[in-house]
C-alpha cells in the first residue's frame, strides 16, 4: 500500500521535471510563432519566396537567407562527409588499437573548439587564404557563375569551408558509433568469403547504411544552425547566388546581426519568423536523422548508446 | 501574465540579496546605468564614462555599441536607461515609445569614405553623385571615367570596386544615406534614409569596426566609417565635394564649419549633411544621446543629467583628441536649458 | 594470386590510404587553429589580462578580468538550472523507459539538442529579458542552461540504465522506496559518469556566443550582479575581433586562448573521470 503511493509520488515528482523539458521545447515553438504573427500575417507564404529585405520600406522576404543557409550547409556536407566517413572508418576499422583513443580524442577536439575561435581563425587566416585563391583563379574560370564575384575573401566558399571543419567531428563521431555497433559477424562472414579489407568494410557500411546517413544528417543539422563563425566570414549580403565567391547571408547570421537593432515591430517579427523557420528546418532534419540512426540500431541486438556530442562517445 | 510576475519576483528577490555593487571598497552602493546605441561615438563615450567615473566612482555607465537602431529599440523597450544614435529618431519611432524622449547632441563627427586601392596614397576626390553611383552599383571599377575625371593625374587600377557597407542598423549609415539622398535622387528613391537599408551592392560588415577592418584587409574595397575609425586604423580616406563645389577633407574644422550655419530646432533634431558653407564638410552630423523626459528612476535620471552636464562642459575637451568636433557654444547653452526639462 | 585478387587488394589498399588521408586532412585545420590560437594568444596573456578591466577605445592595456568571471558565473547559473532539471528528467526516463510520455520527452530532448543556439537566445530574450525590461546575467545563464539540458538528460538516462539491475533489486528488497532506491543507491553508482556528462555539457556552453548577445549583453565593468548585464569571454572576444584596434585584436586572441584552454581542461577532466569510472566498474 505504502509502496505504491511512494512509487506514485516518485513517478509524479520526477515526471514534473521531465514535463518541464517538454514544456521548454513547446515553449520555444509557441514563443517563436507568437512573436512572428505580424510578419506571417502580412507576407504569408510569399515570405519564403521573396528576395527583398528592406527595413526602410517594410518589405521582407527570407529567400536569400534560406538559400544561403541551405547552400552553405550542403556545400559543407559535400566537403565534410567523405572526410568524416574516412576518419570514422579509419578509427574504427583500420587503425592500430593504440592509436584509436588518441585519434578519436583529437577529432573530437575539433568539436570542442568554440564557434567564436573558429570565427577568429576564419577572419584572420581563412579569409585571406580564400582571397588569394580567388585572386589566382584564372579569368576563364571566373566567367562561370560558380566563380563570379570580386575577390573579397569573405563569401560562400569561406563559410562552406569553415562549416565543413566544424561538422566533421559530429558526423565522424556518430559514424564511428554506428560502425562499432555493426555486429562483427557481418564482417567475419565477408572475410570468410574471401573479401579484402575494404570489401569487408563495405559490408559493414551497408549494414549500418541508415545509421550513417543519419550521422551525415546530424552534421547537416549542425551546419544549418551555426551562427557566429559563419557571420564572420560570409560577407552578410542578402543575395541569392550560385557563386562561391560572392558574399551571402544565412538565417542564423541575419538574426544575430539585426535582432538587437530591429526597431519596429514588423522588422522584429520578420526576423523571428526566420528564427521559426530555422527551428522547423533543424528540428525536421534532426528528427529524420535520429529516426535513421534508431532504425539501424533496432536491427542490432545489443543495447546501444547514441551520443549527442562527440565527446560523449567516450562514455559508451 | 503569470510568467511575467514570476520573473519580476525572481529579479526583485535576486536584486535584494545581491551585495551592494561597489567598485571601491570604501564607497557606498553604486549605480550602474545601462545604455546602448551608436558605434559612431563609442570611442568618445567610453573615454567620457571612464573620465567621469574617476570623479564620480559610484556611477558606472555601461554602454554597449550595438548600433543606433539597436539603441533606439532598446530605449523604446526600456531594456536600457539611455540610448545613443547618430540619426535622430523619426516621429514614428518617438510615437512608439512609452513616454517622451529627448535628444541631446553630444559631439560632432564626420563620416568619411575609406578605401584600399593599390598604389594610391594621396587622398582621392569623390563627389556626392560619384559615391551614390558606387553604392548603387553603377560605378564598378576603380578606373571608371567618373573617378578619373575628379582625380586627374592619379593612376587608377582597373580592379573591381569592392563595396562595403554596414550589416547592422547604424547611425553612420543614416548619416551617409542622408547625404547621398540629398545629392542623388536616384539613391533617395532606390535606397532611402534609415539606420538600416537595403543595399543594392556590396558586402555587409558589423559596426564601424567591422567596416574599417574589412576595408583594411580587402584590396579594392571602399567603405564608409566615422572619421575616428579611419584615423585610428590609419586607412586612407578621400575628400568629398561639398555643396559649394569644393573638395573638403574631413577634419575638426570642416566638421565644425558644417554645424556653424545651422539653426538648431528646439528638439535638437537636425541634419547638417551637405551643409552650406565654403569649408563645410558635407558628411557631418551631430550625434545624440536619448533620454526619457519623465523617467520613473529618479536616481539614475539625476546621475545621467549630471553626466551630460559634465560631458557638455568638461567633456568637450576630450573630443578633438579623438577626432570629434566639440559642439558650438550656443548649442551647449541651449542643451543645458533643455536638461532642466527632465524630471 | 589472380589478377582480380590483385586488383581488389590494390583497391583496398588505396581506400585505406584515403581514409588515413582523411584523418590527416581533418587534423590540419585543428593544428592550424590550435597553433594560431597558442601563438597569438599565449603571447598576449599576461597578469594584466586576468586582473584588469577593459580600457576605453584607443588606450592600450587593460584586460578581461570581468569577462573571465562573467563566463564562470554564466556557466554556474546554467549548471544550477540544467543539472537538477535535466538530471531528474533523466531519472524519470531511465525508470520508466517505455511509456508514451517518456518517448515524447526523449524526443523533445533530442529536438532541444538540435535547436540552434541563436533561437534559444531569442526564446530566453522573450522569457527573461522582456518581462523585466533588462538584460541580465540570469537571462544569459538560463539560455545556456536550456542548451545544457538535453546533454544532461541523455547522459543521465543512459548511465542510469547501465547500472546493473541487481543493485536496484537489492535496494528494493531491503525495503527502500523507489525514490530512496534510485536517489540513494543507483544515482550515486552512476555519479562519476553523470558528472562527466555535466562537464561535457559545461564545455559546450562555455564556448557559446550567439545566445548571450541578447540576453546577457555585455558589461565593461566588474559585475557579479545577476540582474545586470554581464561580460563574457565569448562576447568580448567577438566584440574585440571586429574592431580595428590592434591591441584589442591581441586581447581577442588571448581570450580565445583562454577559452580553448578552459574547454580543454573540462574535456580532459571528463575523460579522466570516464577512465576512472571504467576502472571502477570493471572487476
Amino acid at each position: 500500500m505504502r509502496r505504491s503511493s511512494d512509487d506514485r509520488k516518485f513517478r509524479l515528482g520526477t515526471g514534473v521535471f521531465a514535463a518541464l523539458v517538454l514544456l521548454i521545447v513547446i515553449g520555444i515553438a509557441v514563443e517563436l510563432t507568437r512573436q512572428s504573427t505580424l510578419s506571417i500575417a502580412k507576407f504569408g507564404l510569399k515570405f519564403w519566396t521573396t528576395s527583398i529585405w528592406n527595413p526602410v520600406s517594410g518589405d521582407f522576404g527570407a529567400l536569400p537567407f534560406i538559400w544561403g543557409t541551405l547552400y552553405s550547409s550542403i556545400l559543407a556536407l559535400l566537403i565534410a562527409t567523405p572526410i568524416a566517413l574516412g576518419i570514422a572508418i579509419f578509427i574504427s576499422e583500420l587503425s592500430p588499437g593504440k592509436l584509436r583513443q588518441p585519434l578519436a580524442y583529437l577529432t573530437d577536439l575539433l568539436a570542442a573548439i568554440p564557434s567564436i575561435v573558429y570565427g577568429l581563425w576564419g577572419v584572420f587566416v581563412l579569409v585571406p587564404f580564400v582571397r588569394k585563391l580567388e585572386v589566382v583563379t584564372p579569368g576563364a574560370l571566373k566567367t562561370i557563375p560558380l566563380f563570379q564575384g570580386p575577390p573579397l575573401g569573405v563569401g560562400m566558399l569561406a563559410a562552406a569551408l569553415i562549416l565543413a571543419v566544424m561538422v566533421i567531428p559530429f558526423t565522424s563521431s556518430v559514424a564511428r558509433e554506428i560502425l562499432k555497433n555493426v555486429p562483427s559477424a557481418q564482417r567475419e562472414a565477408a572475410y570468410a568469403l574471401g573479401a579484402t579489407r575494404w570489401e569487408a568494410i563495405k559490408v559493414a557500411i551497408g549494414f549500418g547504411k541508415s545509421g550513417i546517413i543519419g550521422a551525415v544528417m546530424l552534421g547537416f543539422g549542425r551546419a544549418l544552425g551555426e551562427t557566429i563563425a559563419v557571420t564572420m566570414v560570409i560577407g552578410n549580403s542578402p543575395q541569392v547566388s550560385a557563386s562561391l565567391f560572392k558574399p551571402q547571408y544565412t538565417m542564423a547570421a541575419v538574426i544575430a546581426n539585426e535582432f538587437t537593432e530591429a526597431a519596429d515591430e514588423l522588422y522584429l517579427h520578420a526576423l523571428i519568423e526566420i528564427g521559426l523557420l530555422l527551428f522547423i528546418i533543424t528540428v525536421g532534419v534532426n528528427m529524420i536523422s535520429r529516426l535513421l540512426i534508431w532504425s539501424m540500431k533496432r536491427r542490432v541486438a545489443a543495447p546501444v548508446i547514441t551520443p549527442i556530442v562527440p565527446a560523449e562517445e567516450a562514455l559508451a | 501574465m503569470k510568467w511575467k510576475s514570476l520573473v519580476v519576483f525572481l529579479f526583485v528577490a535576486l536584486a535584494a540579496c545581491q551585495p551592494n555593487e561597489s567598485t571601491t571598497p570604501t564607497s557606498g552602493s553604486s549605480l550602474t546605468i545601462n545604455g546602448a546605441g551608436a558605434t559612431f561615438p563609442y570611442p568618445i563615450y567610453s573615454k567620457w564614462f571612464d573620465e567621469y567615473q574617476k570623479t564620480h566612482p559610484n556611477v558606472r555607465i555601461n554602454y554597449q555599441s550595438i548600433g543606433s537602431g539597436g539603441g533606439i529599440k532598446q530605449l523604446t523597450e526600456q531594456t536600457v536607461f539611455f540610448g545613443a544614435s547618430d540619426g535622430p529618431m523619426t516621429d514614428a519611432q518617438l510615437h512608439a515609445a512609452h513616454g517622451a524622449i529627448l535628444h541631446f547632441p553630444t559631439v560632432l563627427g564626420g563620416v568619411v569614405p575609406v578605401y584600399n586601392v593599390e598604389g594610391v596614397t594621396a587622398p582621392l576626390r569623390f563627389s556626392g553623385s560619384l559615391l551614390a553611383g558606387i553604392y548603387l552599383g553603377k560605378v564598378t571599377k576603380w578606373n571608371d571615367p567618373a573617378i578619373a575625371k575628379l582625380n586627374p593625374g592619379v593612376k587608377l587600377p582597373p580592379n573591381d570596386i569592392a563595396v562595403v557597407h554596414r550589416s547592422d542598423g547604424s547611425g553612420t549609415t543614416y548619416i551617409f544615406c542622408d547625404f547621398l539622398s540629398k545629392v542623388s535622387s536616384d539613391f533617395k528613391q532606390k535606397v532611402g534614409v534609415a539606420t538600416s537599408v537595403s543595399w543594392p551592392a556590396g558586402v555587409g560588415a558589423k559596426g564601424n569596426e567591422g567596416v574599417s577592418g574589412l576595408v583594411r584587409q580587402t584590396p579594392g574595397a571602399i567603405g564608409y566609417v566615422e572619421l575616428i575609425y579611419a584615423l585610428q586604423n590609419k586607412i586612407t580616406f578621400g575628400d568629398v565635394q561639398n555643396s559649394a563645389g569644393k573638395f573638403v577633407t574631413a577634419s575638426l574644422e570642416s566638421v565644425t564649419a558644417a554645424a556653424a550655419g545651422v539653426t538648431m530646432p528646439d528638439d535638437f533634431r537636425v541634419s547638417i549633411t551637405n551643409a552650406d558653407g565654403a569649408d563645410a564638410y558635407p558628411i557631418a552630423s551631430f550625434t545624440w544621446m536619448l533620454l526619457y523626459q519623465h523617467p520613473t528612476d529618479k536616481a539614475r535620471s539625476a546621475a545621467m543629467v549630471d553626466f551630460l552636464k559634465w560631458a557638455l562642459s568638461d567633456g568637450q575637451k576630450f573630443a578633438p583628441g579623438l577626432g570629434y568636433a566639440p559642439l558650438p557654444q550656443p548649442v551647449i547653452a541651449k542643451e543645458m536649458q533643455a536638461l532642466a526639462n527632465i524630471q | 594470386m589472380t589478377a582480380n585478387l590483385r586488383r581488389r587488394k590494390l583497391f583496398s589498399r588505396l581506400f585505406e590510404v584515403l581514409c588515413a588521408l582523411a584523418v590527416v586532412i581533418a587534423l590540419i585545420p585543428l593544428t592550424m587553429i590550435l597553433f594560431y590560437v597558442i601563438k597569438e594568444g599565449a603571447g598576449a596573456l599576461n597578469w594584466d589580462f586576468f586582473t584588469k578591466m577593459p580600457k576605453p577605445v584607443g588606450e592600450s592595456g587593460g584586460g578581461m578580468a570581468n569577462a573571465i568571471v562573467g563566463t564562470l558565473i554564466l556557466i554556474s547559473i546554467a549548471a544550477l538550472f540544467a543539472v537538477p532539471v535535466g538530471g531528474i528528467c533523466g531519472v524519470h526516463l531511465a525508470e520508466y523507459p517505455s511509456t508514451k510520455f517518456s518517448s515524447v520527452v526523449r524526443f523533445a530532448a533530442d529536438v532541444l539538442n538540435g535547436v540552434p543556439s541563436i533561437v534559444v537566445g531569442i526564446f530566453a530574450y522573450g522569457l527573461v529579458v522582456l518581462p523585466v525590461k533588462r538584460f541580465s546575467a540570469l537571462a544569459g545563464g538560463v539560455a545556456l542552461g536550456f542548451l545544457m539540458i538535453p546533454i544532461v538528460v541523455r547522459t543521465t538516462e543512459e548511465l542510469l540504465r547501465l547500472v546493473p539491475g541487481g543493485l536496484r533489486e537489492g535496494a528494493l528488497a531491503l525495503g527502500a522506496t523507489r525514490g530512496r532506491a534510485v536517489f540513494g543507491v543507483i544515482v550515486p553508482a552512476a555519479l562519476p559518469g553523470i558528472l562527466t556528462g555535466i562537464l561535457v555539457a559545461l564545455a559546450r556552453v562555455a564556448g557559446e556566443t550567439a545566445p548571450l548577445l541578447f540576453t546577457a549583453l555585455n558589461n565593461r565593468f566588474w559585475s557579479t550582479n545577476l540582474t545586470q548585464p554581464i561580460a563574457s569571454l565569448t562576447v568580448q572576444v567577438y566584440t574585440y575581433a571586429q574592431s580595428p584596434y590592434d591591441d584589442w585584436h591581441r586581447q581577442a586572441w588571448a581570450g580565445a586562448f583562454l577559452l580553448v584552454m578552459m574547454i580543454l581542461a573540462l574535456s580532459i577532466a571528463a575523460r579522466v573521470a570516464v577512465r576512472r569510472l571504467e576502472r571502477m566498474n570493471r572487476p
